[in-house]
């Protein structure tokens, strides 16, 4: 069986390594990593791959869905690749947030190797970057709370655990989140001073 | 009544205030209907979110779900139009290198004559020009082929396909020699120092529809009551907008980290159709540079849809006829007339016009008997008839 020539769209240059690893984990395969938007179209067009793998929230998807419709008598006709038959195959991939552009013809049965690798990496860094958020958000939110409570334990003289017990009652009182009401106690706490 | 919520996929651009403005402002909220807005970074992600029902409904270019109609896409359910979202705030700018040519020769930059920019853009091409738009299935490429057709230069042009955030490092860069993109991306180059504004789309085209409400068919069939209610929430958005008070304050909003995470001051010159051309400050004014409910500019009608769908057709070696009788089924007219009629939209008599036929705005026929349309004459006085195309 012939080698896949497959290109890794990806700026960030450690994800780009580790979805190099587990394609390759998958197969032995040609894979290159272009990183930057500049001149892609014309990578693509000179590199002939078989597959390109790229994020599905990447701008430059839209360069490769130019790439897809162009096919000259001369080029290869790429599409983005829906199984019809595997619904469940597409629809895992973009959930991952990998979107896969391939090449007319190719054999379903040497996609999918392949297709599940990249889904597998691309999942474990949504994954990855959905747990950074939350925790800065929670970080963020424990320290306006302590902001809010040290203004509350100045205001009105009470100790940490009453101002802490005012903020969440009239967090529940409103319907609100405390961390919110944190937050314009804060700003009207710098208006007043 | 029910609080339902439905995400909503759009692309940062001005021409997505009404769907941030009926959430921001309430309208959503006056309908019973929670939205949670979902930025995005490619048409080709929209068009997959919508497709997989990762969104209910999304902010799409007018001929996307044309392509889509006619098999240029991947296998998704029936993509429809319920309805326009803005009229125009597209612009055309070109680099340093050849706006400096271009005054060298003496071209005035007044950024609304056709004809005069491309005769003197001709005179300083030399040889290919690289145009870029922001997808194959754009107003942008439609407006960029009529204008440079019929000429010389319309052999030496090449279109390539740039997201807009890209455009002006794509210029930067000379991969490009102009671009045709929407607001806030051509000022944003010029704020750059890389490009210069040469022309309004609406200059070419009168009323080029720019961006429309698409929802997967079985969307609408499953949940005709949340259709309505967003279209008649989105509706009453762009009515607001359409208010010039109202346009600073929806810069204000459009700009906010969640939404274009731009300055006020860039989203407003499209808003406001007040457009620094070049990054000394020239400031060029074009009234109504972008529309968002004036001239019934809301409804889809279905030339637009048979317009598109021959250009498409004529691209990919698609039969016309049959391409336009798949596309203006997609443009729902009547889901239009059935949602709208109760917020108080007037309809017209008729769901396809011809195009291009109005050169001053024009009393046409319709329910209320107030329905006042156009101009949307093109520079070059072609007019398209849906009726005579299909034939």
């Amino acid at each position: 069986m012939t080698r896949l020539s497959i290109i890794v769209v990806e700026q960030d240059r450690e994800r780009a390594l580790r979805i190099v690893d587990g394609l390759m984990a998958s197969g032995s395969h040609d894979v290159v990593v272009i990183a930057e938007p500049a001149g892609l179209a014309r990578r693509i067009a000179d590199l002939k791959p078989d597959i390109v793998l790229i994020d599905v929230a990447n701008p430059s998807r839209d360069v490769l869905e130019e790439l897809a419709l162009a096919s000259g008598p001369l080029d290869r006709p790429v599409a983005m690749f829906v199984d019809r038959s595997d619904v469940a195959l597409t629809r895992a991939a973009i959930e991952a947030g990998v979107s896969a552009y391939v090449v007319d013809g190719l054999q379903v049965d040497r996609i999918k190797p392949i297709l599940d690798a990249a889904i597998a990496r691309f999942h474990m860094f949504q994954k990855m970057r959905a747990e950074l958020a939350a925790t800065k958000a929670a970080l963020e939110d424990r320290k306006i709370i302590d902001r809010a409570k040290a203004i509350l334990m100045k205001a009105r003289g009470i100790d940490e655990e009453a101002a802490y017990a005012l903020l969440r009652k009239t967090a529940m009182d409103q319907n609100r989140r405390m961390a919110d009401i944190a937050q314009q106690l804060v700003m009207a706490a710098g208006l007043l001073t | 009544m029910t609080l339902s919520t439905l995400r909503l996929g759009y692309l940062p651009l001005i021409d997505a205030a009404p769907l941030i403005v009926a959430h921001e402002l309430g309208f959503a909220a006056e309908e019973g209907l929670g939205l949670d807005l979902v930025r995005l970074q490619s048409w080709a992600q929209c068009r997959d979110m919508l497709g997989l029902g990762q969104v209910d409904a999304a902010h799409m270019l007018v001929p996307m779900p044309v392509a889509q109609a006619l098999g240029l896409g991947p296998a998704f359910p029936r993509f429809d139009l319920a309805m326009v979202l803005a009229v125009g705030g597209q612009a055309i700018a070109i680099s340093a290198h050849l706006a400096d040519a271009m005054r060298a020769r003496g071209h005035g930059f007044d950024f609304d004559d056709p004809v005069a920019a491309r005769d003197a853009l001709a005179a300083v091409a030399g040889g290919v020009l690289r145009v870029g738009v922001p997808f194959p299935f754009s107003t942008q490429a439609e407006l960029v082929r009529r204008w440079l057709a019929n000429t010389p230069l319309a052999k030496n042009v090449t279109i390539h396909t740039v997201p807009p955030p890209q455009m002006a490092d794509a210029l930067a860069l000379g991969e490009v020699d102009a671009f045709c993109v929407g607001e806030p991306w051509a000022s944003y180059a010029v704020e750059r120092g890389v490009g210069t504004l040469l022309l309004a789309g609406r200059s070419i085209w009168a009323a080029p529809p720019e961006k429309g409400l698409v929802l997967t068919q079985d969307f609408t069939q499953a949940h005709p009551e949340e259709t309505g209610r967003l279209m008649r929430a989105i509706w009453r958005a762009g009515r607001w907008l359409d208010q010039p008070d109202n346009r600073s304050t929806a810069a204000e909003i459009m700009s906010r980290t969640a939404y274009l995470n731009l300055p006020p001051e860039l989203s407003e010159r499209g808003l406001l159709g007040r457009l620094h051309i070049s990054a000394a400050g020239e400031v060029r004014h074009f009234p109504d540079f972008i529309r968002f409910h004036q001239g019934a500019a809301n409804f889809p009608w279905r030339s637009l849809a048979a317009l598109f769908a021959r250009r498409i057709a004529q691209l990919h070696g698609l039969d016309p006829t049959e391409a336009i009788a798949t596309a203006t089924a997609c443009f729902r007219t009547d889901l239009y007339r059935q949602h709208l009629r109760s917020a108080g939209a007037d309809l017209p008599g008729a769901s396809a016009r011809m195009e291009g036929a109005m050169a001053h705005p024009t009393a046409v026929a319709s329910e209320k008997g107030q329905m006042i349309l156009g101009p949307d004459a093109f520079f070059d006085g072609d007019i398209f008839d849906p009726a005579f195309a299909l034939r």
